[in-house]
């Protein structure tokens, strides 16, 4: 066998729009993973937008319940599945070849079908909207029994969510094997860059429950349309089955959503500190132990349905665990800032704000995790606020953050800095203005999914829509920036941020279409330490026996 | 492997994903469209599996010659041997999902209808299992174990041996005994399936034991249902290496696919242990 061979269809790509439907080139494909991530989240965000001028005052004004029901469905489904999903995966496409010193995904071909599965998916959910009665309207979470009792765009949202996994389960496979088997020589372990490990772990977290959530609706369309009793009493089953098959991939897919972002900030602070990571193994392992928790707490979402005390207290218990690990992390990126030389361009901006509001989220993390305050709080606006405050604050921010921190490198031109900040700022402040004041409508007892509401809760409604509506406003200027950035700007240098490290940036800015084919080009660039571990990581410590076979 | 590491065969654009998401779109929204009645939708159900077939074929069919041609260096068949185990993974945790929802009934949904608690709703509902639960009138016979069941237990035990032999056939360069071996367990796998098919057939004509048969109906086709589509396809993969094994592919140090499909049937096989003990016998 030769010692080198370019990839069959030479170096550039083909033209057209044919290049990029059956590309088999990571970034290509990194590409349309966030383009449809960015496409599907002004989908959902114009629904978002919907549900706020609908609750900007109490009574019926713009649609009625059916409707609203299924826009606050279609708003959660799209936006877990066809936004920080395929966002994340778009990074992990892009970023991980290329931070591994990898000439491309393990399997690229697969990669391609995991991006073309999405828009499949996404046409059946928003298609569902125009057939009669409508889209789905049980919420995200398709509890039966009133799943079970919708008309034909529910069994479309069952088939949706299949293709989905699928996609999702192909794409994880390709990034774990990746991860395992195409690094670098010299890239051991534990010197993988944080964005790497936590994808890692994500991965395996998405091809564990993936599956199940597959078992669960599979087991919603038999009883729907074959007679089945899984989830009716009558026949010997339980709803709450459905719940429990549910949150068991519920649960852990909350971590999905938010390690990359975990991967990124920590990628993000180190470069605008120009300092170090600090404590690189134990993010690793308090990323691992949390993805090891995450199996054994799902049913604090289930504190309302009657659990025995016993499992109550432990899943409380359990829930409360993971404030460990993730206060490990907390500290690690404090204490990465402490005495940096920090400046604060856009995503050093976005990662900061990250750190200060996803920890908001994780204290009212907290406050949910306690079973008598929850039954208390279950279904109201305080869920809606804490996980708005993880998923907006925590895994957007981080994408946000992402996109302006790769931008140069994807483009091979500087953003517009000022547009950048002024997207920050406004996005900062509205959120906050959008769903702090939802913590206090949770505490006074408003419920979540309903289109009206009592007098009392006016004012902070009010206040919550108008941030609402700047915040979806102020969206539009990431786009502006976005196609600026790719139409022009000053040239961005290969390594574009000073305090960058990292493989990816010893590669021309934009990147070459093709990188890394031949590994000994990473491995030049991987003789000085790399930044993340606190001193000189040494040789191949943490490479185990079972992992890729040697290149060399 | 010094100089194989190098080359890494990356695959020019390809036509067959998007081919397979056609094939998607196709088979769900005909399968929607045909479980509402919408005129059309068997066609398009059939018009989505044909074009799964097509891709099925096509994608596969260029895999295997890239192989044949010798693209594919030991960090390649590496690559497959991680994709192949975390497959496999997933389609474990897929079965979990039945499984819980079996222990689940059994342990926890059904005592709780039979409980002081639940008399008032269901009275006079006795619980144990089988059962079709308190609100469903139609009587069933649950299925013995020491039928059908434990002889395709036996059959497909055995045919986790007679592949493992094929295996050691082609390790030796012995390709008589490794296609004998792989036929030999296409036909235990043949005659599992055919044992399968009259069980259900008997389930259904004699023992009044449907789908709709409560939760106990309910678990029993879905785990053995899917166990069955797994030996389908398992069979199909061996099916393909058999007709490679003919067609003189393989060699002895080089034959991933061959052990992934072999991977594939023992994990089926692993999967119907734990259904003959907690569907059929327990
Ligand atoms: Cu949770």
């Amino acid at each position: 066998m030769q010692a080198t061979h370019a990839p069959e269809h030479g170096h550039g790509p083909p033209g057209g729009l044919m290049r990029w439907v059956t590309t088999t080139n990571h970034k290509d494909i990194g590409t349309l993973y966030l383009w449809f991530a960015g496409v599907m989240f002004f989908v959902a965000g114009s629904m978002a937008m919907l549900i706020r001028a609908e609750l900007f005052q109490p009574g019926l004004q713009l649609v009625q319940p059916e409707v609203f029901n299924q826009l606050t469905t279609l708003h959660g489904l799209i936006m877990i599945f066809g936004v920080i999903m395929p966002a994340f995966t778009g990074f992990a496409n892009w970023q991980v070849p290329l931070m591994i010193g990898a000439p491309d995904m393990a399997f690229p071909r697969m990669n391609n079908w995991s991006f073309w599965l999405l828009p499949v998916a996404a046409a059946f959910l928003v298609g569902s909207t125009l057939l009669p009665g409508g889209a789905v309207a049980g919420g995200w979470t398709m509890y039966p029994p009133l799943f079970i009792q919708g008309g034909i765009s529910y069994d479309l949202t069952i088939f949706a969510v299949h293709i989905m996994g699928a996609s999702s389960i192909m794409g994880a496979i390709n990034i774990i094997t990746t991860i395992l088997n195409m690094r670098a020589p010299g890239m051991g372990m534990m010197k993988l860059p944080l964005f790497v490990w936590t994808w890692l772990i994500t991965a395996f977290l998405l091809i564990a429950v993936m599956p199940v959530l597959a078992g669960a609706v599979t087991m919603l369309l038999t009883d729907r349309n074959f007679g089945t009793h899984f989830f009716d009493a009558a026949g010997g089953g339980d709803p709450v089955l459905f719940q429990h098959v549910f949150w068991f991939f519920g649960h852990p897919e909350v971590y999905i959503l938010i390690l990359p972002a975990f991967g990124i900030i920590s990628t993000i602070l180190p470069t605008f500190a120009r300092k170090p990571l600090f404590g690189y193994a134990s993010m690793v392992y308090a990323t691992a132990s949390i993805a090891i928790l995450s199996f054994l707490v799902w049913a604090h979402h289930m504190f309302t349905v009657g659990l025995p005390a016993g499992a109550q207290l432990f899943f409380m218990y359990a829930t409360m665990l993971i404030a460990v690990p993730t206060g490990v992390k907390v500290f690690n990126w404090v204490a990465t800032l402490w005495r940096g030389s920090m400046t604060f361009e856009t995503p050093m901006l976005f990662a900061v704000a990250f750190v200060c509001l996803f920890t908001i989220g994780g204290f009212s993390g907290l406050v949910l995790a306690m079973a008598p305050v929850d039954i208390q709080l279950h279904d109201t606006y305080y869920v809606v606020a804490h996980f708005h405050y993880v998923l907006v604050s925590g895994a957007l921010f981080s994408i946000y953050a992402g996109v302006y921190y790769w931008l140069p490198k994807w483009t091979g031109h500087m953003y517009d800095e000022r547009l950048g900040r002024w997207h920050f700022w406004l996005s900062a402040i509205s959120f906050n203005v959008l769903f702090f004041p939802q913590h206090f409508l949770g505490l006074a007892g408003m419920p979540r999914r309903i289109p009206d509401y009592a007098l009392q809760f006016a004012d902070f409604n009010r206040i919550s829509s108008i941030g609402g509506f700047v915040f979806g406003a102020s969206q539009i200027l990431l786009l502006i920036v976005i196609v600026k950035c790719i139409r022009g700007g000053a040239r961005a240098e290969a390594r574009a941020w000073e305090g960058a490290q990292g493989l990816e940036w010893t590669v021309p800015s934009p990147a070459p279409y093709h990188t890394f084919l031949e590994p000994d080009v990473a491995e030049r660039h991987l003789s000085p330490p790399l930044p993340q571990a606190g001193g000189p990581p040494s040789g191949d410590e943490g490479r185990g026996e079972g992992y890729a076979p040697e290149l060399r | 492997m010094s100089a194989q590491g190098h080359g890494y065969y990356l695959p020019a654009p390809s036509h067959w994903p998007i081919v397979g998401s056609g094939a998607l779109l196709g088979l769900a929204l005909g399968a929607t469209l045909l479980i509402h009645g919408v005129a059309g939708g068997g066609w398009l159900l059939a018009a989505g599996a044909a074009l799964l077939v097509w891709m099925l074929f096509g994608w596969f069919g260029t895999v295997i010659r890239e192989n044949e041609r010798g693209l594919f260096n030991l960090r390649v068949d590496a690559s497959y041997r991680w994709g192949m185990g975390w497959f496999i993974f997933s389609e474990v945790m897929f079965f979990a999902a039945f499984f819980g929802a079996l222990f689940y009934t059994r342990t926890i949904s059904v005592p709780d209808l039979a409980s002081a608690d639940q008399q008032l709703l269901w009275p006079g509902y006795a619980g144990g299992w089988p059962t079709s639960g308190p609100g469903l009138e139609d009587p069933f016979t649950p299925m013995a174990a020491w039928g059908i069941p434990a002889l395709n237990t036996l059959i497909l035990l055995s045919s986790g041996a007679t592949v493992t032999w094929a295996h050691w056939g082609l390790k030796r360069g012995r390709r008589r005994q490794l296609i004998l071996g792989l036929a030999l367990t296409l036909a235990l796998g043949a005659a599992f399936l055919g044992l399968q098919a009259y069980e259900y057939r008997h389930a259904y004509s004699e023992l009044g034991l449907t789908l709709g048969a409560g939760v106990y109906g309910a678990t029993f086709f879905m785990l053995t249902g899917f166990h069955g589509l797994h030996v389908t396809v398992g069979a199909i993969l061996l099916a393909v290496m058999l007709a490679r094994a003919l067609a003189g592919h393989f060699t002895p140090e080089r034959h991933f696919a061959f052990e992934a499909a072999s991977w594939y049937w023992h994990f089926v096989d692993v999967v119907w242990l734990g259904l003959f003990v907690f569907v059929y016998w327990l």
